[in-house]
């Protein structure tokens, strides 16, 4: 049992972790530009095909260097010329614009490798199990991708509080307006978010890549509970984000491992209601609804607190 | 005289379309070409595309060319029933599917009714990998044809391999959370309660298909439970993601599956290091000792880049062939006459037939399992080095499993 708490609460917090990675860059976006960006989990697998290639050019680590900031690079390019232009037309168009984005950079992805999974590997180095828990190995690639996560967000929360730009960009979040009458250039300030926040994308596509399956759909599989995680942690708020990664990384996680069910806690159904609809919601397990786990949350904060866990803003 | 050319220049193209229409055989592959099940769906569709390569060279069906017509349905039932109406309208008579019996159910229903309301317009339907038992008994249909062995078949073939393994005492089972993944389960347990009864069963885990990115949680509970086997169907990105969590965690149990030999499972199982531990059940694998079959591959693997997965699709290919040949007919209800009972010598080699009761193909059935290589086994799969290696063989006669299934005729 304790074997079982423990290495759940190891990967829930690692995919919390994984996921706060591409929400941090998505709460940001969300809460300046005022869009909700249905292409972020795209950079994220863009970044995960782009650290694929290079691996197989030079190798993990210049991988690892190269294409978040290529993605990066390629999110700068689309809200320069991309979102900029649209933002004329109102929100619905920039929302349509990521929408249609998310669709192209699927197609393009399929289009150069192909539908099925492409074999991206652990590198050698990181290839062994750090560590043995209960007789349950812990992969070191793993261990890497919790200290990476880490480091990146320390290094965003230093960032954020402790420079210029950091300043600009919180005060940018509340009263964008405000930080333009100022004289900042709050184009550039965009971009640069943009840029970097689709960049924090890929660093996540780059480690999750050989850690799960790379392939064509991996951004329509994780994209839904980015949304869940922003609107949870409450909009523009980092820590919020941060919270929120981890309660559903950890949520999901243990709910997996649940095997309660209402059948469990009260006794089997009476044989009269065997054969009706009653008896699924008995006998359902918790493991069994896991995944819908985190969308049930979001109901039940969009009901009960709008503005999110730490937001200070209405949704 | 511009009116007469303005109807000519209509009609002239529709004229045209239809002659062309009868100059081909079209069969409409309806299959997950995007989303979680295209990585097998878009497999399939350049096994079919090969097949009908195959058969054109040799002059077509009844002189006429075989196009595969690709069809997405997202592994997703009411879209698969929109692809099979937009099909049929543009002239397709004969649909092939095989991934998700959650899918097959829902076409089996449609064509069966569609033909009943459209008779002398009637349309077949291939079912080339949906296992559902429930197709060929319960739910079966004169107008459907599985060339793959239903579940219970496999399950009666796994479990009576499983019971010459006395160190098996706990098995593990997950499966997903749909009518086929059901069905596993509870043929696993009811087969291995009367086969091994003092095998216990240590969980019974039902996980939704096709959404699962990470499956360390579930590998982290298999642990927990002290499994030292583990009985799964998962198919398409489920296995290939559950094995390679296994991998990470250092999971060593016995796996024992349908579709180990997937996209991505071969490589999943090498990175585990579990050297022939992982076993699959097919009706065929690239290293069986079979000269046709293995040169096939040769071409196969050469052409498209793949390892063939289907042998059965090899199987319906030709035997619709050689049932048109034999009806001398492409009419559905004559090809679905000359079906019945055919007798037909299997892709890997020995006797299949197509069983007139209930639609159900029974061939010779192989357990193998994934591991180093001899001379004997010259194929390995996804470059990993390793290949499939036989472990048993269960002949045509030893699947026949009975029936259920009351067939309306037309």
């Amino acid at each position: 049992m304790l074997e079982l708490i423990v290495i759940s609460t190891l990967n829930g917090i690692l995919f919390g972790m994984l996921l706060f990675l591409m929400a941090s860059g998505l709460t940001v976006i969300f809460s300046m530009l005022g869009v909700l960006n249905f292409a972020h989990a795209s950079f994220y697998m863009l970044g995960a095909f782009f650290g694929f290639q290079i691996s197989r050019w030079f190798g993990f680590w210049p991988a690892l260097i190269i294409a978040p900031l290529l993605a990066g690079g390629l999110g700068a390019l689309v809200e320069r010329f991309g979102l900029r232009q649209v933002h004329k037309n109102g929100h619905v168009a920039e929302l349509l614009f990521t929408f249609g984005l998310a669709f192209a950079i699927e197609e393009i992805v399929q289009i150069i490798w192909g539908k099925s999974p492409v074999d991206f590997r652990v590198p050698p180095l990181l290839d062994f199990p750090a560590f043995t828990i209960f007789s349950t190995n812990y992969p070191a690639f793993k261990m890497f991708m919790l200290l990476v996560s880490v480091i990146i967000f320390i290094g965003l929360l230093l960032v954020l509080k402790r420079t210029r730009i950091g300043l600009i960009v919180q005060a940018a979040l509340t009263h964008p307006h405000m930080v333009g009458h100022l004289g900042h250039n709050v184009g550039r300030i965009f971009m640069l978010v943009f840029g970097v926040g689709t960049a924090l994308a890929a660093v996540a596509g780059v480690i999750a890549g050989p850690a799960l399956v790379t392939q064509s759909n991996m951004a329509g599989l994780l994209g839904p509970i980015l949304f869940v995680v922003v609107v949870v942690g409450g909009l523009g708020s980092l820590p919020g984000a941060f919270i929120a990664s981890l309660l559903i990384g950890l949520i999901q996680t243990f709910a997996v491992s649940m095997d309660g069910s209402l059948a469990g806690a009260f006794g089997p159904l009476s044989p009269d209601y065997a054969a009706t609809w009653l008896s699924d919601i008995w006998n359902v397990t918790i493991a069994q609804i896991a995944p819908i786990m985190p969308y049930l949350l979001l109901v039940l904060i969009l009901i009960f607190r709008p503005m999110g866990l730490l937001g200070t803003r209405d949704t | 005289m511009r009116k007469l050319a303005l109807i000519a220049s209509i009609a002239l193209p529709m004229l045209g379309g239809t002659a062309m229409a009868q100059e081909t055989v079209k069969i409409g592959y309806i299959d997950p070409l995007s989303g979680g099940g295209a990585s097998v769906g878009e497999g399939g569709l350049k096994t079919f595309q090969f097949l009908a390569e195959e058969l054109n060279a040799k002059g077509g069906i009844l002189g006429k060319k075989v196009e595969i017509v690709p069809l997405d349905n997202k592994t997703n039932p009411q879209e698969s029933l929109i692809q099979a109406q937009k099909a049929i309208d543009s002239g397709v008579r004969y649909l092939t599917q095989g991934n998700g019996s959650s899918v097959a159910g829902a076409l089996t229903d449609f064509v069966t009714k569609y033909n009943e309301r459209n008779p002398g317009k009637e349309v077949l339907y291939f079912n080339y990998a949906a296992v559902d038992p429930v197709l060929t008994n319960e739910k079966c249909s004169f107008y459907h044809f599985r060339w793959d062995a239903s579940s219970d078949i496999k399950m009666e073939a796994l479990t009576n391999y499983m019971k010459t393994t006395p160190s098996i005492k706990k098995v593990y089972l997950i499966n997903q959370d749909y009518s086929f993944g059901q069905s596993v389960r509870t043929q696993a347990r009811a087969m291995l309660k009367t086969k091994r009864a003092d095998v216990e069963i240590v969980g019974d885990e039902l996980h939704p298909l096709l959404k699962i990115t990470d499956f360390a949680p579930y590998i982290a509970k298999i642990k927990a439970s002290g499994a030292d086997s583990v009985v799964t169907g998962n198919w398409g990105q489920d296995i290939a993601l559950l094995l390679k969590a296994a991998a990470d965690a250092g999971l060593k149990v016995n796996w024992y599956t349908y579709y180990a030999g997937g996209a991505g499972g071969p490589t999943a199982i090498k990175q585990t290091g579990l050297n022939h531990q992982v076993f699959q059940i097919t009706e065929g694998f690239a290293n069986i000792d079979h000269k046709t079959s293995a040169d096939f591959e040769k071409t196969f693997r050469a052409k498209v880049n793949l390892s063939l997965w289907y042998p059965r699709a090899v199987n319906e290919m030709r035997m619709f062939a050689a049932a048109a040949e034999k009806a001398k007919s492409l009419e559905p209800v004559k090809v679905a006459q000359a079906l019945e009972d055919a007798k037909f010598e299997v892709f890997n080699g020995g006797d299949g037939v197509m069983r007139k009761d209930d639609h159900q193909f029974f061939q010779p059935i192989y357990i193998s399992s994934f591991g180093e290589r001899t001379e004997k086994e010259p194929f390995d799969e996804e470059n990993t080095g390793w290949g499939w290696k036989l472990a048993a063989k269960v002949d045509t006669k030893d699947t026949m499993l009975p029936t259920t299934c009351k067939m309306e005729r037309p």
